[in-house]
C-alpha cells in the first residue's frame, strides 16, 4: 500500500517536471525569434547605412549609393496626415464615450471601435482607393494618410476612453463645484489630467501606422523624388522596403536592410519609451 | 445638485449641449465608417457578384487575362496558413503564459512578456523581409528535409523542399500571432482567483495538477477566445505572407509547395487589375475576407468577455 503511493507520487513529480520543463521550452522558443530578427535587422542594416542613406534619392538598378530622403519624409508626411483624421474622432470619439457613452448608443459605438480594429489593413486601403484614388483618379498621399488614419481611430478612441476613466470623479465633481461648465472640466481639467496617458495611446498608434504596408501600396503608391504634393503618389519606407526585398538585386536588397533598421529603431523606440511612461502613470 | 447649478448659468449648459453634440459627431463618425466599408466593398463588388455567381467560390481557375477567376486557391492558402500557424502557435503561447503567470514569480516575468509583446510591434514588412532572407533558407535547408525523413510517408510533407511556400507563410503567421494569444490567455489566467489555485496546492497538488484543477477550469473559454483572435489576425496578414508564401494560385496538400491567399493576391494585383471586372473581382476577395475575420472576430470577443468581464460595455 505505501509502496504503492510512492511510485504513485513519483510518476505525479515526473509528470510535473515534465510539463514545467515544456512550458520552458516554449518561452524560450518564443522568444528566440524577436531575437533573431532584430539580431539580423541590427547586423545587416548597420552595414548597409551610411549618412547618404538619409538624406538622398533613391537610384536606379546599378548606381550605387543614393538612399531612403524622400521614403523617410513621405512616412512623415502620412503619418501627419493619418494625424488629421485619426487624432480628432480617437480624441473627441474618447471623451463622449467616457463622458455620455454609458447607454446602448455608447455600447454600439465601443463595438464599432473593436470591429473597426480587427479589420484587415487591406480592406480598409481599398476602402480609401475606392473612395479616394477612384474619385481623383491617380494615386495620392491624402488616399494613403486616410487609410492609415482609420486604422488608427479604435486604437486612440479606446485608450482616450479608458484613461479618462481613470481620473478620479472627485475632480470633476471639484470643477463643477466651483462653477466651471460641464465642457470646461472636461476639457481643461479632465482631459488634461489623463493627457499622459492619452498621449501614449496616440504614439501606440502612430508607431503602429508607420510600419502599415498593405494599405499604402495602392493608395500613397510609391515615388522615387522628393515631393510634398499631397495630390501625388508619396514614397514610404515600408513600401520601399517592399519594394527592395522582393527585388532580385543584392544592392537592393542590403537598402531594403537598412530601411528595416531604421524603421525597427523608430517603433521599437516608440513601443519601450511608452511602456516607461505608462508605468509612472497614476492620477489623484 | 448639478442640476441646479445649469438652471443658474443658461449660458454654461449651451456650451454643454454644443460640446455633447460634437463629441457625439465625432464618435458617430466610427460606426459610420465601419457601415461606409460594408457598403463600399458591397457595391464594387456587385459586378462580379452577379457576373460570376456562387461558382466564383469554388472556381479553381484564375487567369484575369481571359476574365477566368476562381476563388478556391486563395480561400484555401489563407486557412491552410493560418491552420499551420495556430498548429505551431497554439502550444507555444499557451506554454509561454503558463509559464510566466504560473511558474515565474517574479520581476523577470514582465521582461519577457514585454520582449513577447515587442513582436507585435514589429512591421508586417520586416517580417516578411526576415521570412524571405532568413526564415526561408533556414526552412528549406534544415527543417524541411528533416520533415520529409520523418513524415514524409503525409502527403502534406512531399514534393520538392523551398523557402518560399505556404509553410514559410504558417511559421511566420505563428510568430506574428504569438504576443496576441500569450497576453490575452495571460489575462485569462490571471482572472482565475488565487483563491482557487491555493487551494489546490494545499490539497497536496503538484503545479501541473493544480492547472488542470483549478486554472484550466475556469478559464477554457477565455483561452479559445484568445486562440480565435490570434486566428482572425493571421487571416487577414498580407505582407508577411504575400512576401514568403510563393504566390501561385494553386491548390496542393504538400506544405512545401507555393500558394497563394486572399489578401496576398489583392495585394499583389489590385494596383495593376485590367478590366473593371478583374478590379470587381478582386474587391469581392475583399468581401470575403472581411466577412471571415468579422465573424471570427465576433466569435473570439464573445469568449474573452465571458471570462475577462465586458469591458465593452462598462
Amino acid at each position: 500500500m505505501e509502496n504503492d503511493w510512492g511510485k504513485n507520487f513519483l510518476l505525479r513529480k515526473f509528470k510535473n517536471y515534465l510539463f514545467l520543463t515544456f512550458v520552458l521550452i516554449c518561452t524560450i522558443v518564443a522568444v528566440i525569434p524577436l531575437f533573431s530578427i532584430i539580431g539580423y535587422v541590427l547586423v545587416k542594416g548597420i552595414g548597409a547605412i551610411s549618412l547618404d542613406f538619409f538624406y538622398k534619392l533613391p537610384t536606379p538598378v546599378g548606381e550605387v549609393g543614393g538612399g531612403m530622403g524622400n521614403a523617410i519624409v513621405g512616412t512623415g508626411i502620412l503619418v501627419l496626415l493619418a494625424c488629421l483624421l485619426g487624432l480628432p474622432v480617437g480624441l473627441f470619439g474618447g471623451i463622449w464615450l467616457a463622458q455620455y457613452g454609458q447607454g446602448r448608443k455608447g455600447f454600439y459605438i465601443r463595438y464599432a471601435a473593436d470591429v473597426l480594429s480587427s479589420i484587415p489593413s487591406i480592406v480598409i486601403g481599398i476602402f480609401a482607393y475606392v473612395l479616394i484614388v477612384m474619385t481623383l483618379k491617380r494615386f495620392s498621399a491624402v488616399a494613403g494618410g486616410f487609410a492609415l488614419g482609420i486604422i488608427m481611430i479604435p486604437t486612440v478612441t479606446r485608450t482616450t476612453e479608458e484613461m479618462i476613466k481613470l481620473v478620479p470623479r472627485s475632480l470633476y465633481e471639484a470643477g463643477l463645484a466651483l462653477g466651471l461648465p460641464e465642457w470646461k472640466v472636461i476639457l481643461w481639467i479632465i482631459f488634461r489630467t489623463a493627457w499622459s496617458g492619452v498621449l501614449t495611446g496616440i504614439m501606440l498608434a502612430v508607431a503602429r501606422v508607420a510600419g502599415e504596408t498593405a494599405p499604402l501600396i495602392f493608395t500613397a503608391f510609391n515615388s522615387p523624388y522628393w515631393t510634398l504634393k499631397l495630390d501625388q503618389p508619396m514614397a514610404s519606407m515600408t513600401v520601399q522596403i517592399y519594394n527592395y526585398a522582393i527585388s532580385p538585386f543584392q544592392d537592393w536588397h542590403a537598402k531594403a536592410w537598412a530601411g528595416s533598421l531604421t524603421l525597427v529603431f523608430i517603433i521599437l523606440g516608440i513601443n519601450l519609451l511608452v511602456r516607461r511612461l505608462s508605468k509612472r502613470i497614476t492620477y489623484g | 445638485m448639478i442640476k441646479a447649478k445649469k438652471s443658474v448659468s443658461p449660458g454654461g449648459s449651451n456650451g454643454d449641449r454644443w460640446f455633447k453634440n460634437i463629441t457625439w459627431l465625432f464618435a458617430l463618425t466610427v460606426p459610420l465608417i465601419f457601415l461606409g466599408i460594408v457598403t463600399i466593398l458591397i457595391i464594387n463588388s456587385w459586378l462580379s457578384i452577379t457576373k460570376l455567381g456562387w461558382g466564383f467560390l469554388w472556381g479553381v481557375q484564375w487567369d484575369p487575362l481571359n476574365d477566368v477567376y476562381g476563388a478556391l486557391p486563395f480561400i484555401y492558402g489563407t486557412l491552410a496558413t493560418s491552420l499551420i500557424a495556430l498548429l505551431i502557435a497554439v502550444p507555444l503561447g499557451l506554454g509561454c503564459s503558463t509559464y510566466l503567470t504560473e511558474v515565474l514569480n517574479s520581476n523577470v516575468r514582465e521582461y519577457i512578456a514585454t520582449l513577447i509583446e515587442l513582436l507585435a510591434a514589429i512591421p508586417s514588412v520586416i517580417y516578411g523581409l526576415w521570412g524571405i532572407f532568413v526564415l526561408g533558407p533556414w526552412l528549406a535547408n534544415s527543417v524541411e528535409p528533416f520533415l520529409k525523413v520523418t513524415l514524409g510517408f503525409l502527403p502534406f510533407f512531399q514534393g520538392p523542399a523551398s523557402g518560399l511556400g505556404m509553410l514559410s507563410a504558417g511559421v511566420i503567421l505563428a510568430i506574428m500571432i504569438l504576443p496576441t494569444i500569450t497576453s490575452i490567455s495571460r489575462e485569462v489566467f490571471q482572472a482565475v482567483p488565487q483563491s482557487l489555485r491555493e487551494s489546490a496546492l494545499a490539497l497536496g497538488a503538484t503545479r501541473w495538477e493544480m492547472i488542470k484543477l483549478a486554472v484550466a477550469g475556469p478559464s477554457w473559454s477565455g483561452v479559445i477566445g484568445a486562440i480565435i483572435l490570434g486566428l482572425g489576425r493571421a487571416l487577414g496578414e498580407t505582407m508577411a505572407v504575400t512576401m514568403v508564401i510563393g504566390n501561385r494560385s494553386q491548390i496542393t496538400a504538400s506544405i512545401f509547395s507555393p500558394g497563394y491567399s486572399l489578401a496576398a493576391v489583392i495585394a499583389n494585383e489590385f494596383a495593376e487589375a485590367t478590366s473593371n471586372l478583374n478590379l470587381s473581382v478582386l474587391i469581392e476577395l475583399a468581401l470575403i475576407l472581411f466577412i471571415i475575420t468579422l465573424l471570427i472576430n465576433g466569435l473570439a470577443r464573445l469568449l474573452i468577455w465571458k471570462t475577462i468581464g465586458e469591458r465593452t460595455s462598462s
